[in-house]
């Protein structure tokens, strides 16, 4: 699209509604992120203060305790070093990787065969997966949990990956079902008028033109895996836990004090490599490639 | 596309649904339409290490296992478990009904059934959160497409931020927030002039710090998906309706609306979905007392010290119907849009 | 501190590991796995107990949250994916209800000669579970307020409320009190133990009828509301580890908490000043001039599982035993209040002892407790909130449990 000949046409009111509106909202969505990475570096009387939310700012615990320094690395130590983080970390990077990998290429075929087939099983397939999806995943995995035993793959990676991947599968088909109706039909088909067959046709036309709405599609399996807690927290054992579950066992129970300030540590460490993604992918859905394919 | 190609394609995705889901469905299904067994209790004498001994109940294992053998899934209960009081209450409902002083002491009595008091803020939070949300995602979209490159990055990212953080984590460090200590509570006092105003007192205001909570992580992923789809507006269009003089509002109204349409409906699927099974923000904001869902009762049914797979199942089945009929109209709308498709 | 501290004990765990090898656990041959709640008391069993590997003995541990959702589907297979259970009074109820743990008498004659007597959960005459640390609420009062105020150590609830009383009337404190009284597992537990204290039975002798709706229930509702009128408006939402913090912040006088969590209010990290010297730790209080402590008294144990070899529930309970060893208590006397031969109560346990010593009785075991305390946890909160009357309330509670207990076919 082009944006220059657009917005240079803008009346100043509108640009200035406009900036200010977004000033608003990355505001209100990153001012708690950033309110955590402050206090993640505070002791948790600080942080979580019950007298006062300067103490937050100015740290009048973490001084206290830390020989007058207003910031203290304990959380991250005890997070990472203490309580071992790090395990999680790659496990997480594991489950994450294969979940999307194996959701978008399982996804993209069923979401193509979906947005192609006029037949009326492809509408109920779509009705299905919807109804798959209202399942409560707490349910679902409570289901699990004997069958996995007797089969003896409860624990391990690999099942969470399958497990999310199926999960994940009604809300991967939607969506790109949804993106590859954007996607005229002309495209494919006249490959196909060219002898092409179907599967080529999609190799060669279909996906070097579908990867907006890929990558778009991938940032949400990506996200699902991510912050998932009912699969990981169920079906993992406690060495090849995942991020979440980790944290949340930072945060103690009803008879035993947690170490909040280590969730929050490590909330914050599990952020950074999001910033990295969303950073670098965001390249891609501005690209505008399908734009251009649209142009034809 | 004939059959075949359509079944290659699509086969992988459907096994694994079967697999994981439909199956789980169809046991939850059948669990829900069963009790226990009448348990046989036998008393017997039970030492713990502080208090000595005393008599104590306990089940009969090897009667009960005789049970099981002949009946494994327990007794049949056809719709019991759908229609006790922990779910559709019709006897109860029947009741209240039946004896009343009015049409305010029906309310109160039906809201104090477990099932209706989630159900009615399950839906209210469905409801409100989905529209708000959508719309905010869409005005989120239009204005980063205007950025300049260079800040269209970090926008995107610091958009994005709400959804990405662990809701586990993130409802608590926004809980902790709006605290009459925290920096947005106590702030609120101060504007307000209320030394007494605490957000998590009061029902109505426990309620409004859920469904702003469900804006704020819910507006993210309405923005992402309405931002790729304004990517693939057809530029030409757009440029030949600004040529006929088309205002930028009309612009919006009559040709970027209607090119988003099937990511709205797909949005509005995925969204009113979730939230009809909103959880986290509950446990996380500590608003048990005056706010459950049906996902809610589903965790308190298999989280307590005993567990009740029918009765998480019955409540997990009504939840599906409750979706259903929630997207009945979207579906609708789906049905003709695929018709309209040409094949 | 407490980072440096866990890892000071951690040190200490991996020492005794590195200087007393395997050889003392006196395992052949066999497999372990323990399946445990996820806290630092257990994480230090378990630790020890991983010790006894050897070439011939695997020892894993895999503590979780989540352990009493896992552990029913976990051990009714054959063989079991764990073959220890560690629970308390009412996680072991399940795995009794599904006949899923073995018998010990025959270990413990075998193997058990460090445990004492009164370790031994004996049901129906057979020795089902080895606890190995206790746990109770007890009452943290600050001894500054109160002397300020001019009262005594309170007794009872009576002299609680004649004390938060005197201390807002004297202008001493806006809020004296606390307690967890979050809906969920929390408020329920606050019921139970409150009710504990009146004497009164839960149920009818040998069946799952229902029998809190009496006065004692009444009596129990009413000193719970009256209690919260001390206490900060947002009572609702805080639970034990909320309280912990509002007291330690100097907000509160006077709480009935978790003795777990004395040790942490010692070591003082993050109190305001001043509230840490003063914090007595004292025996729970009694209830309408009752003469039980108004609290439940709990119990950390382990189970050996029923579908395992015998060779494996031989390795299984030795390995426990080496994870509860004396010498393991002595090291960490401050971590847990244990029930092992030769531990030493510290100053963290004075208040679980004194109110085991005036008589608290046990949480009950019953196979429908727990369908009880579900029913609890989500009935009283309108009540609390002041949204209905006692009388409504315990009809809810029993309206609850009837469907839940109609379901798992007690009734």
């Amino acid at each position: 699209m082009s944006q220059a000949t657009l917005s240079h046409k803008r009346p100043l009111g509108l640009t200035i509604l406009i900036t200010a509106f977004i000033v608003v909202w990355v505001i209100l969505a990153a001012f708690p992120f950033f309110w955590t990475v402050w206090g993640s570096f505070k002791v948790e009387p600080d942080f979580f203060s019950r007298e006062s939310w300067w103490n937050a700012i100015f740290g009048v615990y973490t001084q206290r305790q830390n020989d007058g320094s207003a910031f203290t690395g304990s959380g991250y130590y005890g997070a990472w070093v203490t309580r071992e983080f790090w395990r999680a970390v790659g496990n997480t990077a594991i489950v994450t990787v294969s979940v999307t990998v194996i959701s978008l290429t399982l996804g993209t075929l069923g979401g193509y065969a979906l947005a192609r087939s006029g037949q009326r099983y492809a509408f109920w397939i779509l009705i299905l997966a919807l109804v798959f999806r209202a399942m409560p995943h707490i349910t679902l995995v409570s289901g699990y949990l004997l069958p996995f035993f007797q089969l003896n793959i409860w624990g391990v990676l690999p099942t969470s990956i399958i497990v999310l991947v199926a999960i994940n599968q009604p809300f991967t088909l939607w969506m790109l079902h949804s993106f590859f109706l954007s996607i005229p039909k002309d495209l494919d088909e006249s490959a196909m008028v060219d002898g092409c067959s179907r599967f080529e046709a999609f190799r060669r036309v279909i996906i070097p033109v579908m990867w907006p709405g890929v990558v778009t599609t991938g940032l949400f399996s990506f996200l699902l895996a991510y912050n998932d807690f009912a699969v990981t927290s169920m079906l993992l054992s406690a060495d090849n836990q995942t991020m979440v579950p980790k944290i949340s066992s930072f945060l103690g129970s009803v008879q035993e004090q947690g170490n909040v300030m280590f969730a929050v540590a490590a909330v914050v460490s599990a952020t950074v490599p999001l910033f990295i993604l969303v950073l670098f992918f965001q390249r891609q859905i501005v690209s505008g490639l399908t734009a251009g394919a649209v142009k034809g | 596309m004939p059959h075949k190609t359509f079944f290659a394609f699509i086969l992988p995705s459907l096994i694994a649904m079967a697999l994981f889901i439909a199956l789980p469905i169809v046991s939850v299904v059948v669990q829900s339409f069963h009790v226990e067994h009448g348990r046989i209790l036998v008393e017997v004498e039970s030492c713990q290490p502080f208090g000595g001994c005393t008599k104590e109940t306990r089940v009969d294992t090897a009667a009960m296992a005789e049970l099981k053998a002949e009946q494994p899934m327990g007794q049949f209960n056809g719709f019991g478990t759908y229609l006790n009081r922990g779910h559709l209450a019709v006897n109860e409902i029947g009741a209240i009904l039946a004896n009343n002083t009015g049409f305010g002491d029906i309310v109160t009595r039906i809201y104090n059934l477990p099932f209706y008091k989630a159900l009615s803020f399950t839906l209210v939070f469905c409801f409100v959160v989905t529209p708000l949300a959508m719309a905010l995602g869409f005005a989120i979209a239009l204005a980063v497409n205007t950025l300049p490159k260079v800040t269209k990055g970090p926008v995107i990212f610091f958009s994005l931020l709400p959804m990405i953080i662990t809701p586990l984590i993130g409802s608590l460090i926004l809980y902790w927030m709006i605290q009459p200590n925290g920096i947005i509570g106590a702030t609120l006092r101060h504007v307000f002039n209320d030394p007494t105003l605490s957000l998590r007192q009061s029902p109505a205001l426990t309620w409004f710090s859920l469904l702003f909570y469900g804006v704020w992580t819910n507006a993210p992923f309405s923005f992402v998906v309405f931002y790729a789809g304004l990517q693939t507006v057809p530029a030409d269009t757009l440029e030949s309706a600004m040529i006929d003089g088309a205002s930028r509002w009309e612009r919006i109204r009559y040709i970027v609306i209607p090119h988003l349409a099937p990511l709205a409906t797909f949005v509005a699927l995925v969204q009113l979905m979730d939230n009809f099974r909103v959880f986290e923000p509950i446990v996380g904001f500590s608003a048990e007392a005056n706010a459950t869902s049906l996902s809610w009762m589903i965790f308190n049914d298999l989280a307590g010290d005993a567990q009740l797979f029918g009765s998480a199942g019955a409540t997990s089945v009504l939840t599906i119907i409750g979706v259903v009929i929630l997207l009945t109209p979207v579906l609708i709308r789906t049905w003709r849009e695929f018709n309209h498709k040409v094949v | 501190m407490k980072p440096f501290f866990m890892l000071a004990v951690s040190t200490v765990a991996l020492a005794l590991g590195a200087g007393a090898a395997y050889a003392e656990c006196g395992i052949e041959a066999g497999s372990v796995r323990i399946l445990s709640n996820d806290f630092e008391a257990l994480r230090l069993v378990n630790k020890t107990a991983e010790e006894c590997a050897s070439d011939s003995v695997t020892v894993t541990a895999n503590a979780t949250a989540e352990h009493k959702n896992l552990q029913v589907p976990a051990l009714s297979i054959n063989p079991a994916e764990y073959t220890v259970a560690v629970v308390a009074n009412n996680s072991i109820v399940p795995l009794m209800n599904d006949d899923l743990i073995r018998p010990l008498d025959d270990l413990v004659a075998e193997y058990g000669a460090s445990l004492q007597p009164n370790q031994l959960i004996k049901i129906d005459g057979k020795t089902m579970a080895v606890a190995f640390m206790g746990n109770a609420q007890h009452l943290f009062y600050r001894k500054d307020i109160l002397d300020k105020a001019g009262i005594a150590e309170p007794k009872s609830y009576e002299d609680i409320l004649a004390a938060a009383e005197k201390i807002k009337a004297d202008g001493l404190m806006e809020y004296p009190l606390a307690a967890s009284d979050k809906p969920g597992w929390d408020l329920a537990a606050e019921f139970v133990n409150a009710y504990l204290g009146t004497g009164g039975e839960f149920f009818a002798p040998g069946s799952a009828e229902l029998a809190i709706d009496n006065e004692n229930g009444m009596k129990v509702l009413e000193t719970m509301k009256a209690l919260t009128a001390y206490m900060d408006p947002d009572y609702l939402t805080f639970d034990a580890n909320g309280i912990q913090a509002e007291y330690k912040a100097g907000k509160v006088a006077m709480m009935v908490q978790w003795g777990s969590l004395a040790g942490d209010m010692l070591k003082g990290e993050g109190a305001a000043e001043g509230v840490v010297e003063n914090t007595v730790m004292a025996g729970a209080p009694t209830i309408g001039g009752g003469t039980v402590p108004a609290v439940a008294l709990w119990w950390d144990g382990f189970t050996i599982a029923k579908n395992i070899s015998d060779e494996d529930a031989a390795a299984s309970f030795q390995a426990m035993v080496h994870g509860i060893s004396p010498e393991m208590v002595a090291a960490n006397p401050t971590v847990a209040t244990w029930l092992v031969e030769g531990y030493e109560p510290g100053p963290n346990a004075v208040g679980v002892i004194a109110t085991a010593n005036a008589g608290a009785r046990a949480y009950p075991m019953q196979p429908y407790m727990g369908l009880l305390h579900t029913a609890l946890s989500s009935e009283l909160a309108e009540y609390m909130a002041g949204k209905e009357d006692a009388t409504q309330a315990l009809a809810d509670v029993k309206a609850a449990y009837d469907t839940a207990a109609k379901e798992g076919g007690y009734l």
